[in-house]
């Protein structure tokens, strides 16, 4: 078992003829992922390298079964090319592209509220389950079969995370990457409510970033809701406050989202926080080594 | 994209937002010539510049003078246009360095009857658009989030419909309004949140924004901050950036497709994704080094791309090693290796430089890197490759 991405997973790709998207539906397509076709308006009927190609990812439900998708399509069209996928039923949304203008994602998260269907990113890596399928852009080598399910707000962190833990030995269940945008699709706290109820998983490796309070929130669930295991990491404790921020931003979070803030609260929640990039591997170990001592 | 003050009000005024009556002035006859335009006892001397707490804000070259004046006379508006245009103001927003004033703006003056905060961003964990309110205008308003919470008013609001008159109204009790100033709100309000969806906005802040005696409502200043990503629909606006507020390496580096920020540093960072970026940092500092930069060359940048991506980390003179961190996704490792060896040809490497490959095509990268023979640096892993940096300044 895992999250998100199991055996039933059918997978198009939106954006397929475009050269990111031909290219990872490619790698995709190696590691052994069901990727049944992909959409792009005006040459449905076509196809390109064994993919059929369809004009609307309506068409591509239909005759393929498709029922996740990954969009590669350019930033002024993602928005439009999520809410496609959402109307034709597609339950689970991964878009890769990075660039989304912010208000579109307000937008989207309108469109979405009250739907079946579930978002991961903009801007991000996308999920693996390993042995399974991967969907997205990350390189497939690295990774594992096992127990450590893996969320993230960086793509990049992510594979440094996932080479380490498959360094030490310890395998993965999903890896999940949320997106480094704003607005985004999925929560840390939603998939850590997901890794608690997968029975594959046994232990939490959650990456988190300055900025926002989204890490305060996860810690929060985490005291209230999650039995297992969880590690984590804060990138940018030595990041130069307010380089980007306005006033309204630091009002908005209301003196949250630095990383010592959320690196206390974490602890407080009884998660083992590594100190250094290089012990995300090793902070999962001792979470797990924590849990079997009590 | 950050905006001056002058043209975000130019903005407001076509969008039926009111602002104070004013001119534009580049040089100190201009300057009083605006003050005699504008036909009143007072005006305000205002430097544009890309940065907040002007008023206080002082200048290297003058410091007596301030960065906004109140002037009675057209002579007062020239002589202090005379000490501000071309001279360096120091706020507590620009940093020691300061920034040099080219243009200021005279603004007519007004009624004051009481002075409110603006702020509308779009809030990560409400996925939408807030505005933001405050009785306390006209000062440091983090330091009211920090000590008065309670005076700070949050308002929600859909990029669809926008901001309704019904939370105008709600806002306007909720802050005092009286009189005919409720009124104001109930169509000001509205407006600038129409702006702000209008314009692909990140941030729009209006600090003070003033009710007069007459109970009117008007923006007193503008700090309005652009979505990048949006600004191809808004071809417009483009006219409005002002490369000389940008520190020139970002620009160059943004029109490169490279996110660059400048930081105080010896360490130089090449490294791909946000993420890793802020990680290689915090590892940097965490072994006693100190970046002189973040640079994320991202998902898939090419050969020049990243040979751009070195001369910009070279050409900061700060720069006495430079620390490579790639963990390839979508970018090859390879990929890294030939612009590495390019730009070693053409820029050439005087400092030393340490290599962290991991992830697609590592093995070709490394095999190239060895066979090329050049005096490279290589690491194993993370902690490997910043004490091994970290080392070479010591030597």
């Amino acid at each position: 078992m895992s999250i998100l991405v199991d055996r039933d997973t059918k997978v198009i790709c939106q954006g397929i003829t475009g050269k990111s998207g031909l290219f990872h539906s490619q790698k995709c397509r190696e590691y052994g992922t069901p990727l049944v076709g992909g959409v792009t308006p005006g040459k449905g009927g076509t196809e390109i390298d064994g993919f059929p190609v369809f004009n609307t990812v309506a068409d591509a439900v239909q005759k393929t079964g498709a029922n996740t998708t990954m969009i590669f399509v350019p930033p002024p069209f993602c928005a439009d090319a999520i809410m496609e996928a959402c109307d034709a039923g597609i339950k689970l949304i991964i878009a890769i592209t990075e660039g989304v203008p912010v208000l579109d994602m307000v937008a989207v998260t309108t469109y979405l509220k009250g739907k079946s269907s579930r978002l991961i990113g903009p801007n991000c890596p996308g999920v693996i389950t390993p042995g399974i399928a991967k969907i997205g852009i990350m390189p497939g080598y690295i990774h594992k079969a096992g127990p450590v399910g893996l969320m993230s707000r960086s793509g990049t962190l992510t594979y440094e995370a996932v080479w380490q833990l498959t360094s030490l030995g310890l395998g993965q269940s999903t890896c999940v990457g949320l997106g480094g945008d704003p607005i985004v699709g999925t929560s840390f706290i939603e998939l850590l409510d997901m890794f608690e109820k997968d029975p594959a998983t046994e232990a939490i490796l959650m990456m988190g970033e300055i900025g926002g309070s989204a890490e305060i929130d996860a810690a929060n669930f985490i005291k209230a809701h999650v039995k297992k295991p969880v590690a984590a990491f804060i990138a940018g404790r030595t990041a130069p406050p307010g380089k980007r921020m306005g006033h309204a931003g630091a009002i908005i979070s209301g003196g949250k989202g630095t990383a010592q803030e959320k690196i206390d609260a974490l602890e407080a929640a009884g998660v083992v926080v590594a100190q250094s990039p290089a012990d995300m591997g090793t902070a999962v170990q001792r979470a797990i080594a924590k849990k079997a001592g009590k | 994209m950050k905006i001056h003050e002058y043209q975000g009000k130019q903005l407001f005024a076509k969008a039926g937002i009111p602002v104070p009556a004013g001119i534009v002035a580049k040089t100190p006859e201009e300057a009083a010539a605006a003050f005699t335009k504008l036909g009143g006892k007072i005006a305000v001397v205002k430097s544009q510049i890309h940065a907040g707490g002007r008023g206080k804000g002082t200048f290297k070259e003058q410091p007596q003078q301030r960065g906004v004046v109140l002037v009675r006379s057209a002579d007062e508006a020239k002589e202090n246009a005379a000490r501000i245009l071309g001279n360096t103001l120091v706020t507590v927003q620009t940093g020691p360095e300061g920034k040099k004033v080219n243009t200021i703006y005279v603004e007519g003056g007004l009624n004051i009857a009481r002075e409110l905060y603006l702020g509308i961003v779009v809030d990560r964990e409400a996925g939408g658009p807030v505005l933001i309110m405050s009785t306390e205008g006209g000062v440091e308003i983090e330091e009211v989030a920090e000590h008065h919470p309670e005076k700070i008013l949050k308002e929600k609001f859909d990029g669809l419909n926008g901001l309704h008159a019904f939370q105008a109204r709600n806002l306007a009790f909720k802050l005092g309004f009286e009189g005919p100033a409720i009124r104001a709100a109930e169509k000001f309000l509205p407006q600038i949140c129409k702006f702000f969806i209008d314009n692909d906005c990140s941030m729009a802040e209006i600090n003070p924004l003033v009710i007069t005696k007459e109970g009117e409502l008007f923006a007193l200043d503008a700090k309005v901050t652009f979505d990048d990503n949006a600004l191809f629909r808004h071809a417009a606006l483009k006219e409005y950036r002002d490369l000389s507020e940008e520190e020139p390496m970002e620009v160059r580096a943004s029109e490169t497709g490279l996110s660059y920020v400048k930081l105080e540093g010896n360490i130089g960072c090449l490294v791909n994704g946000a993420g890793l970026a802020m990680s290689t940092m915090d590892l940097i500092k965490l072994h006693g080094g100190q970046p002189a930069n973040f640079l994320d060359v991202g998902g898939g940048a090419n050969v020049d791309q990243v040979t751009e991506a070195f001369k910009i980390i070279l050409a900061d003179s700060n720069v006495k090693a430079v620390l490579v961190n790639i963990f390839g996704g979508i970018m090859q490792c390879d990929t890294i290796v030939t612009a590495l060896l390019a730009a070693y040809e053409k820029v050439g490497f005087t400092v030393p430089l340490v290599v962290r490959l991991e992830g697609t095509n590592v093995d070709l990268a490394r095999k190239m890197l060895a066979e090329s023979g050049r005096d490279i640096i290589t690491a194993t892993d993370l902690t490997d490759a910043a004490k091994k940096v970290v080392a070479t300044l010591g030597a």
